[in-house]
């Protein structure tokens, strides 16, 4: 069994309050953050613990913290990106939902090393309960001093402010969410310059995810040392997956990154195994924005190595034969799924996020959406998947923010591995209405049952 | 002495397509590029110097770094917009001598085409259109897209100025002139994705005594000038520079004459497509002028408008004309005009079938269409 | 009837400003814009937004911008129950098109319509994070989550009921 560091006192009954959550060891961090270390000793742990971003890019947090800069008397800024919407990904939800103290405590200690006095959750509009959860637990820790003036005595002032979206998921790419929250349309910024040198209100900003901001609490605590013992390689630490689609448990898992795909899509102890005794047959590893990949690769890579739950061995083989860690979003597909109908939603999903600054993306969106829908509903052609894949890859790389990498990825992986059922859908277009077209050649190799 | 070097840095060196030039530091790719000229300069849609904040969104611009600079001569591995990367000393930067460039940019003008309405023919920009230029000079034969074009209603933002949001291409110009020109904007950027589109909202007219250089900023036929409408297609014009004492602006303009009738007024611009600066200051035009000064009498004559920019409005200044016999191919030396003809072959979204009518484009010939379209 | 908070919402207003900085009262759109539309009807029309305009001290059509830039801002009236049913990809691989079809085949409402006493209105959403529970769909604040026929038939019994008691 894996060690958790983020989830392990999750169940306890009422942590969400601030007695239980103190009386477990809750917002000893602070301590010892505020006592016993320079706001730099706290980004010289974050940088020792090897701690990558959560939120989708995995850069590594320490080196993004040092990066901001410092002019004389300009206000810096933190901000947890909370706004959670690619599909997929449901973990930072399950973490302020049920431990929200352990955001809040990050945070203040996050804050201290970035010098912010006012800090933002920006949490996705649809999350409006955990909203509340969150104002009711920053409320608790301002009563007991964790938050306002003077905290602990350390001359280091800081309040937590949260901000509420309205539905866009464009306002998870940092640039969108500083200018969402700065109460404009989510239009993501055009860089340089970023936001460690101009953000939030064109001043310093530090944005990061919920789970990142939540991991200060081990690494100060146990310091970045021990953490970075833990994990794999450039894989350091737990980290949350959500794993979703045709598995028994779906739910939110921590794992320490030593685990096998294999392991986590079939032990009981995390996904337990694929439904009604169907076979796996396609997995999306990372959120929706990454490739999907056909069983075979995704058990083993190219290379015949079993493939790992972590930043490099998904990502292994690149995107010929890999995929990438990503928001940790995990959507398992069993034999009976399409994978056209699939790629149709996301496409769907991609047109209906695009922020519509940036020609290739707000146009190419849509045309890809209809010619996946012309090819699910029996009227592809044969030319429309060769068309698919040009339209991808005029998206890629030519676009303000990476949305349109996005949006071009899934279409272009769906078509690099499943290539003979796009086509089976043009060529039978009736039959494909009725029936979808099954596993083919990407069966499950394996009968597995992992003990 | 100390003090001299801060004030003037060393200025940087940029190889641009092979042409090397120095520039000040925090020159962009595309302004060092400007002022090489010529071909090399990449095709900018969205991007307009004289209005801050501006560029980065259409991707036209899109040029490859070979070296990022001197002391880290590794490449850029994306396409960078050149209207907003800065030059850095011994950058290496290829435009036309690069495929991936011209590739990615044969696409966003797909993109970019892929839901225009194509309606030159009934169109007022036709002629001085850069996405018409644009089409001619990247763009492929025909459409790949299938699907009807997405279409917007018709919004009516007051006397002077139309909007026709089908052929508008999100450049946000208009938007930022309104910001940075008049007191109150009144239209903006509403809804979002492949929906969003320009607009008040409440149908409000735009009323502000500089609205009308959102006609000018306009790189296609979104915007344009209701008191000239229809009259004339340009390219059967005569621009002329005329001037006047304004209270209000500049006063430089340029006539758009038939004979002795000024069918238009317009600010002047320079071979960018842009409105001219003098002493360093944009010359931006009040509605005064624009629009109500539509006598021969109101100016003072400066002589014949050179037209440098390379586009069909280049041979509008022949006095005299003859009917050409194939209007835009004749333009269009040397360029292969055959994008527009070939979608308006294979649309069905577009009624007009440029390639029926006999001859030459008048007024005369698109008026019942027009009207019709309108 | 002219949109106006009460006393006790514009003291709300006044502590959404205080969040930020002096002169970024902008920044207080969003949430406003939420209060409003909670106040109004559950729809921000060109009245509600030219008065969040004016509490915020800025240009209406900035508040129109952003209105109809984010998909839970309606500018148009809903009915009283707004179901927004998930249907992205992990949503889809659970049933989510039966949900939306058992909906029609209670109610008579596809995507997009209304039922025609004003009840109900139906919607098609992205993804809600909510993929792990799927099928879901978003009713007011809240969450519906492993919908199956019998949970829809429960919720919407007491929506009706929820209608009732406040007539
Ligand atoms: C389209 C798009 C959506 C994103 N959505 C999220 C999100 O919902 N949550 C998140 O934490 N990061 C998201 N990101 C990544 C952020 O831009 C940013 O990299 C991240 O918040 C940095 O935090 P980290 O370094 O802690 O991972 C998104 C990026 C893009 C391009
Ligand atoms: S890539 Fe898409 S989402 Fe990103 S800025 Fe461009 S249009 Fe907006
Ligand atoms: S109307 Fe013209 S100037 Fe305004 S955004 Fe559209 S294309 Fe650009
Ligand atoms: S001109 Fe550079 S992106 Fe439009
Ligand atoms: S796909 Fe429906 S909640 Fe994520």
């Amino acid at each position: 069994m894996g060690r958790k560091l983020l989830l392990e006192k999750a169940h306890i009954e009422n942590i969400r309050s601030y007695e239980v959550y103190r009386k477990e060891g809750g917002y000893r961090s602070v301590e010892k953050a505020l006592k016993t270390l320079t706001p730099d000793q706290v980004t010289d742990e974050v940088k020792k613990s090897g701690l990558r971003g959560r939120g989708g890019a995995g850069f590594p947090t320490g080196m993004k913290w040092s990066f901001l800069t410092k002019p004389e008397g300009v206000p810096r800024y933190l901000v947890v990106n909370a706004d959670e919407s690619e599909p997929g990904t449901f973990k930072d939800r399950y973490l302020m939902e049920f431990i929200p103290h352990l955001l809040i405590e990050g945070m203040v200690t996050s804050s201290y090393a970035l010098g912010s006095n006012r800090s933002y959750i920006y949490i996705r509009g649809e999350y409006a309960w955990i909203a509340h959860i969150l104002e009711q637990a920053i409320e608790e820790a301002h009563q007991h001093g964790w938050l306002g003036k003077n905290i602990l005595g350390s001359g280091f002032d800081c309040n937590i402010y949260v901000q509420r979206g309205a539905g866009a998921y464009i306002c998870g790419e940092e640039t969108a969410l500083l200018e969402s929250l700065e109460g404009k349309r989510g239009n993501p910024r055009i860089k340089p310059p970023f936001p460690a040198v101009k953000g939030l209100w064109g001043c310093p900003t530090a944005v990061n995810n919920v789970e990142t901001i939540a991991a200060l609490v081990p690494i100060i605590n146990e310091g970045g040392e021990e953490y970075a013992k833990i994990g794999m390689g450039k894989s350091t630490g737990t980290k949350l997956i959500s794993a979703c689609g045709n598995i028994n448990k779906p739910g939110v898992y921590e794992i320490d990154m030593t685990i096998s795909v294999e392991e986590f899509i079939y032990s009981d102890e995390y996904c337990g195994g694929i439904p009604q005794g169907k076979k796996l047959k396609a997995c999306i590893p990372g959120g929706s924005s990454v490739p999907i990949l056909p069983a075979n690769l995704l058990l083993k890579t190219a290379k015949g190595e079993a493939r790992m739950m972590n930043y490099e061995s998904l990502a292994d083989g690149g995107f010929a034969t890999g995929s990438m860690m990503g928001s940790g979003g995990f959507i398992v597909m069993d034999d009976t799924q399409c994978v056209v109908k699939h790629t149709y939603t996301l496409a769907r999903f991609y047109r209906h996020e695009s922020c519509g600054q940036c020609s290739p993306c707000r146009e190419g969106t849509g045309w890809m959406e209809k010619i996946l829908w012309n090819l699910e509903t029996g009227k592809g052609r044969s030319g429309d998947i060769d068309l698919l894949w040009d339209i991808q890859r005029k998206i890629e790389g030519n676009t303000i923010c990476p949305l349109g990498d996005a949006a071009a990825w899934p279409v272009a992986a769906a078509i690099r591995h499943f290539r003979d059922e796009f086509e089976w859908h043009v060529t039978h277009p009736e039959e494909a209405q009725k029936r979808n077209y099954g596993l083919a050649h990407y069966a499950d190799p394996l009968s597995v049952s992992v003990a | 002495m100390a003090d001299e070097i801060k004030k003037a840095p060393a200025p940087l060196k940029v190889t641009i397509d092979n042409i090397t030039v120095e520039v000040p530091a925090g020159t962009t790719i595309l302004k060092a590029a400007r002022q090489i000229g010529g071909e090399v300069t990449p095709p900018a849609m969205c991007y307009y110097s004289k209005l801050e904040g501006s560029g980065g969104k259409c991707r036209t611009c899109l040029v490859e770094v070979a070296a990022g600079s001197t002391a880290d001569p590794r490449p850029m591995p994306k396409l960078v917009a050149s209207c907003r990367t800065n030059v850095m000393d011994g950058m290496v930067v290829k435009n036309i001598t690069s495929e991936r460039v011209q590739e990615a940019r044969a696409g966003v003008v797909e993109f970019l085409l892929l839901n225009h309405p194509l309606d030159c023919p009934v169109c007022d920009q036709a002629g001085e259109c850069h996405l018409q230029d644009l089409g001619y000079q990247h763009g492929k034969e025909g459409t790949r897209y299938q699907f009807e074009r997405r279409t917007f209603e018709k919004e009516d933002i007051g006397p002077k100025i139309q909007l026709h949001m089908n052929r508008c291409i999100l450049c946000y110009r208009c938007t930022y002139v309104a910001d940075q020109l008049t007191d109150c904007r009144v239209h903006g950027v509403l809804d979002r994705g492949d929906h969003a589109n320009i607009s008040t909202h409440i149908s409000k007219a735009i009323d502000s005594n500089f609205s009308g250089n959102m006609i000018d900023v306009c790189p296609v036929g979104a915007l344009t000038d209701k008191t000239f409408r229809f009259k004339n297609r340009v390219w059967f014009t005569k621009p002329v520079d005329a001037h006047r004492d304004c209270p209000e602006c500049c006063g430089k303009v340029t006539l758009w004459q038939r004979g002795d009738e000024v069918l238009r007024v317009t600010a002047r611009k320079d071979e960018w497509g842009e409105i001219q600066s003098y002493d360093g200051k944009p010359g931006w035009i009040c509605n005064t002028c624009r629009f109500e000064k539509k006598a021969a009498a109101d100016w003072v004559i400066e002589g014949p408008t050179v037209v440098n920019r390379h586009s069909v409005i280049s041979q509008g200044h022949y006095q005299g004309m003859q009917m050409p016999k194939e209007t835009i191919q004749d333009v269009m030396s040397g360029l292969n005009p055959r994008l527009l003809m070939d979608i308006h072959d294979i649309s069905e979204v577009n009624k007009i079938e440029l390639s029926q009518l006999p001859g030459a484009a008048t007024s005369a010939n698109y008026k019942n269409e027009s009207t019709k379209s309108e | 009837m002219k949109p106006s908070f009460t006393n006790e919402q514009l003291q709300e207003v006044q502590r959404l400003v205080s969040r930020y900085p002096q002169g970024r009262e902008k920044s207080a759109l969003i949430p406003v814009l939420h209060l409003a539309q909670n106040t109004f009807g559950g729809w921000l029309s060109t009245e509600t937004m030219d008065y969040v305009a004016t509490l915020l001290q800025i240009k209406p059509i900035e508040v129109y911008e952003v209105a109809s830039f984010y998909s839970m801002f309606n500018l148009n009236p809903v009915g009283k129950h707004v179901l927004e049913v998930c249907q992205t990809g992990p949503c889809m691989l659970n049933g989510s098109d039966s949900i939306v079809d058992y909906i029609y085949e209670r109610l008579g409402i596809r995507p997009g319509e209304t039922t025609p006493d004003g009840q109900f209105t139906l919607k098609t959403v992205e993804c809600l994070g909510a993929c792990g529970y799927a099928p879901m769909l978003q009713l007011g604040e809240h969450y519906k989550e492993h919908l199956t026929k019998e949970k829809i038939d429960a919720l919407i019994e007491s929506c009706i009921a929820k209608s009732a008691a406040l007539n």
